[in-house]
């Protein structure tokens, strides 16, 4: 069934972004990520100007993160008190990340920037994720104990606070920096952030990984929420109609994904996390290093 | 004497002159609505003539829908440091968001280079590029690179020998317009050729528009964003919590 979208100006198949949208909400129930990382890509290739994917994406993920995040409520596995204190340096962030992405637009070449970007953090966090949880399946496989949480010197911080359901007194201030350093980066590349913020959560926080999914998805409905709100008054290119049949799928999805993740072990969880990441990483990647077929790309004329 | 070669000179000009083209469009008004899959307009006519058919040489028709123009950047991508990034840039001023000749034999063949460059009928003479960068030599292949890529979309199309002729007087065309349209005036020329030279020129516009919910969505967007946005929320919001709320009731 071909529907004719009135902001992106082409017709798609519905059953095609129904598809799309379920596949990357079950992934972000199931990791805490939003999945634009995913998706972005996946409507170019379907032929969605560039602008009109990247917003209309936002939206979406407001509707698959506020979907998993109601099935982690009811788990109990969302810590509100670090979301917030995330959220907060988040959007921090988000305003340095806008002032950084103008400057080095003046400068030219922001597109290699962000995508050399995406490749050396996802393959970073990737390998360091896949080869710890390596480690974890095969430490208990072998029936040793996880090594126990060590105090170091975050924990002589000031400012402590109490994070109940994480199980975590820690100071205020690393969940803080890690929040502004993934505002940054996330208004760089352009997406919701989820997959730094995952990663950061779990080794330098130390939370739990359960926690942890519920928590990034909580504070990314407000990143996107935010992000949708821009792009519809300034660029105008929220498609309404493309949204509504990313996300039918996107939050039946999101609820899948929260059933499965919730029934992983912790290690399991993270090595397919790792993996997933690796493997957009190991895409990019290509992407550079290959002689593309055609050259050329269109573009809309002002936009360098 | 004078009225004498006055009627000489009317006899002889006067053929190359007096063909009119009266034209007939299937429709001069596409709707897009939600089911927009695309669409077809049959664009058709006759010649109108004070004289008798000259028979040499043969009356030929070219037919142009052109989109609404606007510029166009095309990027190249280069291997610098062993990877490839966008390294040059040209804005080309004026390219048709869609492009469609169709004739009624071989483009070269019922068009000169002269009339073609006057009229700007074939595709790269469509598409306008004046001003490239100082540092970039061949801004050529970028506007050749650009109908390379419209025309794998279908955007830009050349349709030789599409238009039917009969007894050289009436004609007959079809032109597919893809689904992935934009709204505008979609400027139809018809041009009457014989040896290469315009005999005739008949301009008219199709209009190509929004209806129904498509176009109220359009206008919502562009003339009040703020609600256009927290519609968009609200919409995802309550997705998100109807799909919790069904999953929660499927499993009680």
């Amino acid at each position: 069934m071909q529907i004719y979208l009135p902001i992106a100006e082409v017709s798609v198949n519905a059953f095609l972004l129904l598809g799309l949208g379920g596949l990357v909400g079950v992934l972000s129930g199931m990791f805490g990520v939003g999945g634009g990382f995913l998706m972005t890509p996946l409507l170019f290739f379907i032929g969605i100007p560039p602008a009109v994917a990247v917003a209309t994406e936002a939206n979406q993920i407001v509707a698959s993160s506020f979907s998993g995040v109601l099935a982690h409520f009811k788990r109990k596995t969302v810590d509100l008190r670090m979301g917030t204190v995330l959220l907060i340096g988040g959007l921090a962030g988000a305003a340095l990340g806008v002032l950084v992405f103008n400057y080095l637009k003046a400068q030219g070449q922001v597109d290699l920037l962000v995508k050399l970007c995406y490749v050396v953090f996802l393959g970073i966090i990737g390998g360091l994720m896949f080869l710890e949880s390596l480690n974890a399946i095969r430490n208990t496989k072998k029936g040793k104990a996880p090594p126990r949480k060590k105090h170091n010197w975050i924990h002589g911080l000031p400012f402590k606070m109490r994070f109940r359901v994480s199980g975590l007194y820690i100071s205020v201030i690393p969940p803080l920096l890690v929040g502004v350093a993934v505002g940054i980066l996330a208004a760089i590349m352009g997406v919701g952030g989820g997959f730094i913020m995952v990663p950061a959560m779990i080794y330098l926080l130390g939370m739990p990984t359960k926690v942890v999914v519920g928590t990034s998805l909580f504070q990314i409905i407000f990143v996107t929420a935010f992000t949708t709100m821009l792009h519809a008054t300034t660029n105008f290119t929220v498609d309404i109609v493309l949204a509504v049949l990313l996300l039918v799928g996107g939050v039946i999805g999101a609820q899948i994904g929260a059933r499965i993740g919730v029934k992983m072990k912790a290690e399991q969880l993270r090595i397919l996390l790792a993996m997933m990441v690796l493997g957009v990483c190991g895409k990019l990647a290509l992407d550079l290093l290959l002689q593309p077929g055609e050259l050329y790309s269109l573009g809309a004329a002002g936009g360098h | 004497m004078r009225a004498l070669l006055f009627a000489f000179v009317l006899l002889f000009a006067l053929p190359l002159r007096a063909e009119e083209i009266v034209l007939g469009l299937s429709s001069d008004q596409v709707s897009i609505d939600t089911n927009f899959d695309g669409s077809e307009i049959l664009i058709f006519g006759a010649v109108k003539r004070d004289a008798p058919t000259p028979d040499e040489p043969r009356l030929q028709v070219i037919v142009t829908v052109a989109g609404p123009s606007e510029p166009v950047t095309v990027r190249r991508k280069e291997k610098r440091f062993g990877i490839w990034v966008n390294v040059d840039a040209v804005e080309v001023d004026q390219a048709p968001s869609f492009y469609a000749v169709s004739t009624s034999t071989v483009l070269g063949l019922s068009l000169s280079e002269t009339e073609d460059q006057r009229h700007g009928v074939s595709i790269p003479r469509a598409v306008r590029s004046v001003g490239a960068p100082m540092n970039i030599t061949d801004s050529e292949s970028f506007s050749q690179a650009l109908i390379r890529i419209k025309s794998a979309s279908n955007q830009y199309q050349l349709n030789e020998g599409t238009v039917s002729v009969d007894e050289q007087t009436l004609f007959r065309t079809a032109i597919k317009l893809p689904a992935a349209l934009t709204e505008g005036d979609y400027k139809t020329r018809i041009f009457l050729t014989r040896g290469g030279d315009v005999v005739a020129k008949y301009e008219t516009s199709i209009f190509v528009r929004k209806v129904g919910m498509e176009r109220w969505l359009f206008r919502l967007s562009r003339e009040n964003a703020f609600l256009y946005g927290l519609m968009s929320l609200a919409i995802a919001i309550a997705a998100g919590w109807g799909a919790s709320a069904v999953f929660t009731a499927f499993r009680r």
